[in-house]
């Protein structure tokens, strides 16, 4: 952790995303804070329901009602943009943040051209005559890998693969140079043979272009070979967050731990793969204290008790009652 | 795409096969036309005459070849109650009807369409609620109460509009329209309202509800990922995948349209031949009833391909068997 | 934590499950979104005080206008209570919402409509339901070309609206059968066009359910160890289906009331001696010019309100049932 001259491109605060339901509040994102620096990519990795997705959408200001941010803000280069107006937002939208959805058969209309979209969306951020925008059109095609883009500029999705297709999803997050990308489950909707090549070219581009990835996945191995740093999501609050490799290689919470020896290595010779009790909490019934306390095989009285914050460890921050020395470690709920 | 008209057309053509059975079989097996036409008195010898005229003795697909021949040209045989024949009672009367049609599918779509836009963007605004109220309250209200409420209020009370008839009709080439006078389109108005009130809150109940179904698809949400302007997004996008089903189901609507002017000329008096229909089945005019069923499928089944052909015009997804194969 | 060992444990009498059940129904959303609502709730409430009128009109109404022999000529069109009509006759307090042309109390031959109406409609409905259901079963779980086939009736039958379906078949049979013996099954006839008009919606939902159910595994297994699996796929999707064919039936509902009145109106539907209330506007309507209005506004504010009332509460089953708005 050096110096650091410059802010982080984004700065998430104490993010807290509120659905308003006839049974209550319930709160899928709580108390949620971390940064990404430029150009750097932020694994954010979790179950189904951890809140990665929520976070995502919050931060591009893509809340579906009734959930709202309830509190807390989410800062872009020095500049607060949780609260604007729509019409701010939308400007921001494309061109300084952008966002990758899972599964590219649904993210494209279905009744426009490949080319369409992409000179629609080129000409909304610029004003590029319409030659000029097709030739840089194609010229994106051919960037994020698609063959005789000449041709299929004018095709329509369904004419595509699903590989291709999320190529030209990339290549339409990617058309207006934004500064970060929100690529939420990019490849889980894909062959795994194609994955990689997506992981690979979304990452190489990113580099490319400059942009910051936050990269939201369940799947470890894609963090591993892309993430520059990891932050690990539960039951809408952060256990831990740091270099992937000191996350994955030296997981401090017990939550990673488990989630790490949960994945078979090849290689790796181990008698039973490390399997976590229970199951991630519904929104509904959090337990008192830590999240994790239930299903923790180290836990103790006090994470019942309160709720960890973020704590410095080395070089990652987790919460974690086990990493506070102030707190009496007497008996354990084992 | 030639493969897909001839595909259409073939399934026309069976289709009216079918009808043409059936109404043949209506001919065949319903009522006796000799009673019906000579009454109870005719003598046997008289009978059998006129089963020899009709052909009536001959082997049953003779009969079927005959029927169909005549009816492609155009003739379905003498009406039992009226004795003229039916395919000149179709035509006197066909005017009126699909002008009737027409001017209300003109205000249903006109009028329903955009109002089902409205209520899909703009979902929780004070307007929409009022259209969708009226709406449910619309398709509560059957045809011809609503016919006979404004009868009431602007013919009996008002004074203002005629309430049966079709006024003064003006002869084009053979046609006979009530559309060219002010007097005409005076005693078309309340029909023709009547009749486009149901199908107009269909069509906008259906257009908001494809919207609402559109606004929550991915590729909406991406396109508000990637900045685009609101009007881009609802107008563009959003529209265009709605209209697409919208088709369809318009085009159904008019056929529905058709059958609904059976009751709206009942309430007017209106010369059409949906009353013509309705006499029918109340005698038992076997004639007018297959030769109306016939004319009807043909509609239904035109209709269908031209909705066909329009959808294969809009969505690109039909016109996918062909084009390049995707390598991966 | 003992207590609901325990409870988990006894048999809960069938007392008891009754009220774990009221209870669940209660708590549920579906009772939620019913209680938000008032304009619902109004619908709910008209629509079980018109059930109620009509099973109840032999014995409530004032008068028995089903008897051809009480009625009076010298009733007839008499305007309503408190009204003056054009001719100067008066009102009276005996026949609360005037009389028609041949003498009939409009409240009960109201009354007495609404019993029509609702029995054809009702019963038209859960005939249709019921051939639907078993159609789409059918279909669905058969697949090949019956399902091929039974689909494609029901495509070409979609493009032809209720209306002229059941007047098709109300003029062949009109045509097959005798007058008489026509004008003696007028009801069932009535009763199965419209059936014949509605029964595509049920067929095509529980056809997607039962073809849902088909691809399972436990379909496969229950044939692998030899259990018949039509039967098992049946208890399986039943459940499923009850919601949405709930709500079709309760839409089609409406439209079969709406189509049973608009045949009537027309005059191919009920028979004349039993006049539902579309016979009974049909009849008012040549009145409207001579001022005698009630005779036709009646009876359809009446119709009117059933419909709407039966269409809200439709509607919004439809929306409280639906997993996605949830």
């Amino acid at each position: 952790m050096n110096d650091r001259e410059r802010r982080p491109l984004l700065e998430v605060e104490n993010l807290r995303v509120e659905f308003p339901t006839r049974r209550g509040t319930l709160v899928a994102v709580d108390d949620v804070s971390f940064h990404i620096d430029e150009g750097e990519v932020l694994g954010v990795v979790g179950e189904s329901g951890a809140g990665k997705s929520l976070t995502g959408a919050a931060i591009i200001g893509l809340l579906e009602p009734p959930g709202r941010i309830a509190s807390g803000q989410v800062v872009l280069d020095g500049r607060r943009i949780d609260n604007l107006s729509y019409e701010q937002m939308r400007r921001i939208r494309g061109r300084e943040i952008g966002m990758v959805f899972q599964d590219p058969l649904t993210s494209l209309n279905p009744l426009y051209t490949v080319g369409r979209q992409l000179v629609e969306t080129l000409q909304t951020h610029t004003d590029l005559g319409d030659d000029e925008a097709r030739e840089r059109a194609i010229a994106l095609l051919s960037e994020v890998g698609i063959p005789s883009p000449r041709v299929r500029i004018d095709q329509y999705p369904h004419q595509f693969s699903g590989g291709m297709r999320q190529r030209v999803v990339i290549a339409l997050a990617l058309c207006i140079n934004p500064r970060l990308i929100i690529a939420d489950e990019p490849t889980t909707a894909l062959d795994v043979s194609i994955q990689a090549q997506i992981i690979v070219l979304l990452k190489r581009l990113c580099r490319d272009h400059g942009a910051a990835v936050m990269l939201i996945t369940h799947d470890m191995g894609v963090i591993a070979e892309t993430a520059d740093r990891v932050a690990v999501m539960y039951a809408g609050r952060l256990a831990e967050i740091g270099a992937v490799d000191q996350v994955i290689n030296h997981a401090k919470h017990p939550y990673t731990h488990g989630l790490m020896g949960s994945i078979p290595v090849v290689g790796h010779d181990a008698d039973e793969l490390v399997q976590i009790e229970g199951t991630m909490p519904r929104l509904t019934a959090i337990p008192s204290g830590c999240a994790f306390n239930p299903r923790c095989p180290e836990a103790f009285e006090h994470c019942r008790a309160a709720r960890p914050d973020l704590i410095a460890v080395e070089d990652s921050q987790v919460a974690c009652w086990l990493y506070d020395p102030s707190v009496e470690r007497a008996v354990s709920l084992e | 795409m030639l493969a897909f008209i001839v595909q259409r057309l073939l399934q026309a053509i069976v289709v009216m096969m079918v009808v043409g059975i059936i109404s043949f079989s209506l001919f065949q097996f319903v009522g006796d036309p000799v009673n019906n036409m000579l009454g109870p008195e005719g003598t046997t010898e008289q009978r059998e005459k006129l089963r020899e005229k009709l052909g009536l003795n001959d082997a049953i697909p003779i009969q079927f070849i005959r029927y169909a021949g005549n009816a492609l040209k155009g003739e379905f045989g003498l009406s039992y109650r009226m004795g003229k024949p039916v395919d000149e009672l179709l035509v006197e009367r066909l005017p009126a009807t699909i002008e009737l049609v027409a001017v209300s599918a003109v205000i249903a779509l006109v009028i329903g369409v955009p109002m089902g836009v409205y209520t899909g963007l703009r979902r929780d605004s004070w307007l929409s609620r009022v259209f969708l109220t009226v709406s449910l309250v619309g398709i509560s209200l059957p045809t011809f109460v609503i016919g006979i409420l404004m009868i009431l209020v602007f013919g009996v009370w008002l004074g203002w509009l005629p309430t049966f008839g079709r006024g003064g009709v003006v002869d084009i080439g053979g046609w006979q329209t009530s559309l060219l006078t002010l007097q005409g389109w005076s005693h078309i108005i309340m029909p023709a309202i009547t009749l486009a009130l149901f199908q107009l809150t269909l069509i906008m109940r259906l257009v908001r509800a494809e919207m609402l179904e559109v606004l929550r698809t991915d590729y909406i949400k991406f396109a508000r990922a990637r900045g685009l302007k609101s009007r881009d997004v609802n107008f563009g996008h959003a529209l265009k995948n709605t209209l697409v089903p919208v088709i369809t189901i318009t085009g159904l609507q008019i056929g529905s349209l058709l059958a609904f002017s059976i009751i709206t000329e009942t309430v007017f008096a209106w010369p059409g031949m949906g009353l013509l229909f309705l006499q029918g089945i109340q005698f038992v005019d076997i004639p007018v009833m297959s030769s109306y069923l016939v004319l009807m499928a043909l509609f239904f089944v035109l209709i269908n391909l031209a909705v066909d052909l329009l959808y294969y015009a809009v969505d690109p997804r039909l016109r996918a068997e062909h084009t390049g194969g995707a390598a991966h | 934590m003992s207590t609901r060992i325990e409870s988990a444990v006894i048999p809960r009498s069938p007392a008891n499950r009754a009220a774990d059940a009221l209870r669940r129904f209660f708590d549920s959303d579906v009772y939620f979104s019913f209680k938000r609502s008032p304009v619902v709730v109004i619908a709910f409430f008209v629509t079980v005080l018109l059930f109620a009128v009509a099973a109840l009109a032999p014995w409530i109404a004032p008068h028995n206008t089903n008897e051809v022999a009480t009625l009076n000529l010298m009733d007839a069109r008499i305007p309503p209570f408190g009204v003056t009509d054009t001719f100067g006759n008066e009102g009276s307090a005996k026949f609360l919402l005037g009389t028609d042309d041949q003498g009939r109390d409009m409240l009960s031959a109201i009354m007495f409509g609404l019993r029509i109406s609702l029995g054809v409609g009702f019963a038209s409905v859960i005939l249709a339901a019921l051939l639907g259901t078993a159609l789409g079963l059918l279909s669905g779980y058969v697949g090949g070309r019956l399902d091929s086939l039974i689909m494609r009736i029901a495509d070409v039958q979609l493009t032809f609206p209720a209306i002229l379906i059941a007047l098709m078949i109300d003029g062949i049979v009109g045509g097959i059968l005798p007058r008489a013996l026509h004008e003696e099954l007028k009801l069932y006839v009535l009763v199965l066009a419209i059936s014949a008009s509605q029964w595509v919606n049920f067929a095509r939902t529980v056809r997607g359910s039962t073809l849902v159910e088909k691809n399972k595994e436990y379909v496969q297994a229950a044939r692998v160890i030899g259990v018949r699996p039509l039967l098992i796929m049946v208890r399986h999707v039943l459940p499923n289906v009850t919601g949405p064919v709930l709500v079709i039936g309760t839409l089609s509902l409406a439209i079969a009331i709406l189509t049973e009145a608009t045949l009537s109106f027309l005059g191919v539907g009920v028979p004349v001696t039993h006049p539902s209330l579309g016979t009974l506007i049909r009849i008012g309507q040549q009145y409207l010019f001579s001022g005698e209005w009630w005779m036709t506004i009646f009876p359809s504010v009446a119709l009117v309100i059933l419909v709407l009332a039966v269409n809200l509460l439709g509607d919004w089953l439809r929306d409280a049932l639906n997993p996605k708005l949830r």
